[in-house]
């Protein structure tokens, strides 16, 4: 199954991972090598079945309503990269830029 | 009020995001209190920490089960999650847990009011979503901080159907769906906080055609009245764009109340592909039928059935019951004032007349009102038994307003009890007729209009304590000798 | 004494007896250690101050007679377990600085019952590998020959108890993570059924393949360890609602007159025939004591690789989001944006394979393909399961081999990513359906050992192991160590 490079970019901007351009052909066959595998899937036969998301047949528990967290603020924010005045700082974002 | 040309039409469809007011976060247990310091409550679950799980809050379904009663929706049952894949810092997994084939709330409707009388507005659906976290820009050297305080405090997004067709009917139907939420507490609607926010989808298309235009979505409208403004922008734009020979781009465009333009966002290098796929973090949920009967059990008086029976009831105009039952705590002071005045049409004037323009001078609503439910009830029923009249009823108000003290102290105290003696009024009478003969004559000479002369002299004289009916009745006998 | 001859069990004795203490027991690990595992790499973090601090501490409770049920036993844990204080780094660069603020349910339970932690294992960068050569941390060597590779993606879990570096360890399996390195190192690894041992705080790779298990010398020391870990736990909300089950009384039961189930689709594939030879040898054993073998189909098992590496990518394809460089990890210097920051940190943070996963899962995710791939591979996932529910009606258990041969060299299939997928062939039928399985060693060839699998249906680990232990109480294989 063939990528296109533009597939390829646009794939790796969804995922937030730069690809420089020299390892573009490199990678392309790789996952083309993949997805030739799942081409097997087509002669199943699924008309009939539904999709399975989980192993297991439950219903999904719930808690009660209730606060059980307390402030770990400080030892939380301890592995953070960059941080002032107990927020997360980051390169600027522009706001609605989402 | 349209300013654009009559052969163009406007198609609307909203989607409002309502903060629920639950304790604890949507699936972690950390608090939703708003205000906080930064990231003191968000645990490490609402950090995304590296191997937590979330865990649904119970409270939640409730919520949206009361909803969906109270949009005439389904409840889907079996309901169930799934992951909207997005990269945005105050996103902190990357994607944000939502519902997308299975919401919980779907295919359900609203008949507000408009202009034109009542009509219907779909509602697609009201799906369980997270609240992202904020980031504020100030002070940082040019960096953005990140607070996650926020992130994951549950949401419920309201869908309508693209029926809305003009600004007004867009706040009507934003307005309603505040009222359902306030009624349900199952938010506190303050638009100014966040707590209900609005993005509004609008496309126009000349009357007559099928298809619908491009739409553009405007996000960032946080009140009522900027709904409307943003709308009205976004409707005149699209047309004169068209009109100049352009096309309309699909777009997310942001409201800028300071100017009351929309201008669109930066778009960026690739189109947006949230790849939504089921949470395999959480099970579907089956709504068990007690659940939900336990739940609808508990459902409060919505607007409309409060309203309906405010004109039974009461016999109130539809005009005001509509006013009094669109807000719960306003509904609530009112039933609290006629029970005790026994006088529903004056109650309602009162409200909607005198103390509303307090509250409003003082920027207050009615829970922090100055005048009490009993006190202003107390009021009224003084001007039923004949104790006072309106004009002092309204002087007495000011001074509750201002001093908070009882109705019949202050009655006391300024010797403010009506007149109604016949003889007293009577003497009061003789005395301004004495006093303006020239008037008289002209009155029995048949300037008619003289009359209210002589009403405004005697009240003037009893120092408005007078009963005016009684003051009509025995001046127009006199003045007719 | 060479304590670490012993079985865990009988570790457990010595300890309650009193015949040596948690701190001797312990200290001879952490010396095989630091003498033997630099030649290996088995360990990304040794906490040998806390262990021997947790030794002591259970000593003293032996001494007043409070002990734990698991007292001063040691264990290794897989890096993949958050455990509060600690280095907790997946295998990546992206989390080589991430000390952990919690801890993992597994590890909480395991330190309850008052187990020492020697350290943290070697893993493939965030489970992804069957070979152990995807750490940042630098490939794990199998103790049998270190020219070759241990198995992935639990290989410095199998290295170390393979060579005795610890007595057990914990490991994780997404499509087989677990059982294939025990197959290349001479092991008994046990994945249990999905939802019985609590993910919470075990970092996700696939959320809906991801199963806790043990690795260990032999089936009984795994079903006291596995018994230990499993039950119940609120803050996973795919945790079955099930008491911790028994899983050692079952264990001396016979086997005699139970079915064992062959399929068809994995004995039609070209075998090596010294992997058949093993497997029927193995069979011969069951055939003596007893069991009942009957040939079965699964008609869609052929389907599983293709499945797996769509739902497998799909999963970590969200699951490796919030490695943003924002809150905690890895960050790349002077992003100057926030989309350089995203786009850089994730490119320099993640390694090859990782990121190759993300990629194909977010396409498999992305429109217009999700039909074709994600909803297709679920759809074919739910064929796999049914296959099994219909099989399971028959027998109690299906035997096949773990991998397509033994261990193989360093490198020889790190250029051919789908060479190396084609590992855990037989392993990721279980994942996909759910079901517990287990990987015991059953032959060698060339010095190197070889696993059988066994897998059961839903809840019934204590049979499976019952299997395993009927096996390794009439055979040797699994008391053959490998000499370092």
């Amino acid at each position: 199954m063939a990528l296109s490079d533009q597939e390829l970019k646009e794939i790796a901007y969804l995922a937030r991972i730069s690809v420089k351009e020299e390892s573009l052909p490199s990678l392309k066959k790789e996952l083309e090598d993949i997805l030739d595998l799942f081409k097997q899937l087509d002669e199943a036969n699924t008309t009939e079945v539904n999709a399975m998301s989980h192993p297991l047949d439950l219903s999904q528990p719930t808690r009660k309503d209730e606060v059980t967290e307390e402030d770990l603020r400080d030892e939380l924010l301890k592995n953070a990269p960059s941080v002032k005045s107990g927020l997360f700082l980051v390169p600027k974002v522009i706001d609605g830029e989402n | 009020m349209k300013n654009y040309s009559e052969d163009w039409e406007a198609v609307i469809g909203l989607e409002i995001h309502v903060q629920l007011s639950t304790k604890s976060k949507l699936f972690s247990g950390a608090s939703t209190d708003f205000g906080a310091l930064p990231n003191t409550q968000a645990c490490n679950i609402d950090l995304a920490m590296p191997g937590v799980l979330p865990v649904l809050n119970e409270e939640v379904l409730k919520m949206a089960v009361k909803l969906g009663k109270a949009l005439n929706a389904e409840i889907n049952s079996p309901t169930s999650f799934a992951r909207k894949n997005y990269f945005y810092p105050d996103s902190p997994k990357g994607y944000q847990i939502s519902q997308m084939d299975k919401p919980i709330v779907e295919n359900g409707y609203l008949d507000i009011e408009t202009e034109n009388g009542g009509k219907r507005i779909g509602i697609t659906r009201a799906h369980l979503e997270e609240d992202a976290g904020k980031s504020l820009h100030d002070d940082f050297e040019g960096q953005s901080g990140i607070d996650l305080n926020r992130a994951g405090t549950p949401l419920l997004e309201i869908v309508s159907e693209p029926e809305i067709n003009t600004p007004k009917e867009a706040v009507a139907y934003l307005k309603s769906i505040h009222s359902i939420i306030r009624y349900l507490e199952i938010s506190d609607g303050n638009m100014a906080e966040g707590s209900m926010r609005c993005d509004a989808n609008v496309s126009v298309r000349k009357i007559g055609e099928e298809k619908l235009g491009t739409r553009t979505e405007t996000k960032n409208v946080n009140s009522f009245r900027f709904v409307e403004k943003a709308i009205q922008y976004e409707i005149e734009r699209q047309i004169h764009e068209i009109e100049s020979g352009n096309k309309i781009t699909q777009e997310t465009r942001l409201y800028d109340s300071q100017v009351n333009t929309t201008r669109p966002m930066r778009s960026k290098e690739f189109a947006n592909d949230y790849r939504y796929f089921p949470e395999p973090d959480l099970l579907p949920v089956n709504l068990e039928k007690e659940f939900i009967e336990e739940v609808l059990a508990t459902m409060p008086e919505m607007p409309t059935e409060k309203k309906e029976r405010f004109v039974s009831e009461f016999s109130l105009s539809q005009y005001d019951a509509d006013l009094l039952a669109a807000d719960k705590d306003i509904a609530e002071f009112f039933e609290e004032v006629t029970k005790i005045s026994n006088s529903p049409k004056l109650s309602a004037n009162w409200i909607m007349g005198e103390l509303s323009a307090e509250l409003n001078n003082e920027n207050l609503n009615i829970k922090e009102s100055k005048v009490s439910s009993n006190k202003l009830g107390q009021l009224i029923s003084r001007i039923e038994d004949g104790t006072i009249s309106g004009k002092i009823a309204k002087d007495i108000f000011e001074k509750i307003w201002t001093t908070g003290k009882e109705v019949d102290d202050i009655i006391k105290e300024e010797g403010l009890e009506q007149v109604t003696d016949d003889k007293e009024i009577e003497l009061m009478i003789d005395e301004v007729i004495e006093n303006n003969p020239q008037q008289l004559e002209q009155y029995r000479s048949g300037k008619d209009r003289l009359f209210g002369f002589f009403v405004g002299q005697v009240m003037k004289a009893s120092q408005g304590k007078a009963n005016p009916k009684q003051v009509n009745d025995i001046l127009k006998s006199k003045l007719e000798k | 004494m060479d304590l670490h001859k012993l079985s865990l069990s009988k570790q457990l004795e010595g300890l309650q007896k009193g015949d040596f203490t948690s701190t001797e027991l312990t200290s001879q690990y952490l010396n095989r250690i630091s003498e033997l595992d630099g030649q290996l790499n088995s360990f990304i973090t040794v906490t040998e101050d806390q262990a021997l601090s947790q030794a002591k501490a259970a000593d003293d409770r032996y001494k007043k007679n409070n002990n734990f049920s698991l007292d001063g036993l040691p264990i290794a844990h897989k890096d993949i377990f958050c455990t509060k204080g600690v280095l907790t780094t997946c295998g990546s660069k992206m989390l080589s600085n991430f000390e952990a603020p919690y801890s993992s349910t597994v590890y909480d339970k395991l330190d309850k019952k008052g187990m020492v932690m020697l350290g943290k294992t070697n893993m493939d960068e965030f489970a992804m590998g069957s070979s152990n050569e995807t750490s940042y941390f630098g490939p794990v060597k199998n103790p049998w020959n270190i020219e070759y590779v241990p198995g992935g993606s639990s290989g410095g879990s199998a290295s170390c108890v393979s060579a005795e570096l610890a007595p057990i360890a914990t490991a994780t399996d997404t499509g087989g993570s677990i059982r294939q390195p025990a197959s290349l190192c001479g092991l008994t690894g046990i994945k249990p059924t999905y939802g019985r041992v609590s993910r919470y705080g075990m970092i996700a790779f696939a959320s809906s393949l991801d199963q806790g298990g043990v690795i260990a010398k032999s089936a009984e020391d795994a079903a006291l360890i596995l018994e230990a870990m499993s039950g119940h736990d609120p803050k996973d909300s795919t945790s079955l609602k099930l008491d911790q089950p028994d899983l050692t009384n079952n264990l001396n039961n016979p086997i005699k007159g139970m079915k064992i189930g062959l399929p068809k689709e994995f004995f039609e594939k070209e075998m090596a025939p010294y992997v058949l030879k093993s497997i029927e040898e193995a069979i011969e054993v069951y055939k003596s004591l007893g069991a009942e073998i009957v040939e079965i189909s699964l008609g869609n098992i052929n389907l599983s690789l293709p499945i797996y590496y769509i739902i497998a990518p799909a999963e970590c394809s969200a699951n490796l989001s919030r490695y943003d460089g924002v809150r905690y990890g890895y960050r790349c210097e002077d992003p100057k944006d926030i989309e350089d920051l995203f786009m850089r940190t994730r490119e320099e943070g993640f390694g090859a394979e990782v990121k190759r996963r993300i990629l194909i899962g977010t396409y498999a995710l992305s429109a217009g393909y999700y039909d074709a791939f994600y909803l297709k591979a679920q759809k074919c996932r739910q064929l796999v399961a049914n296959d099994f529910i219909e099989a399971f009606k028959s027998v109690d258990v299906i035997l096949s081999p773990t991998t397509p041969g033994t261990s193989f060299k360093s490198g020889e299939k790190t250029n051919d990513p789908v060479e190396m997928y084609l590992q855990d062939i037989f392993t990721i039928p279980a994942n996909l359906a759910g079901l517990p399985g287990l990987s015991i060693p059953c032959g060698e060839h060339n010095g190197l050992p070889l696993g059988m699998q066994l897998v059961g249906n839903s809840l019934e680990e204590s049979k499976l192991l019952q299997f395993a232990h009927s096996f390794q109480s009439n055979t040797d294989w699994h008391m053959k160590m490998p000499n370092i």
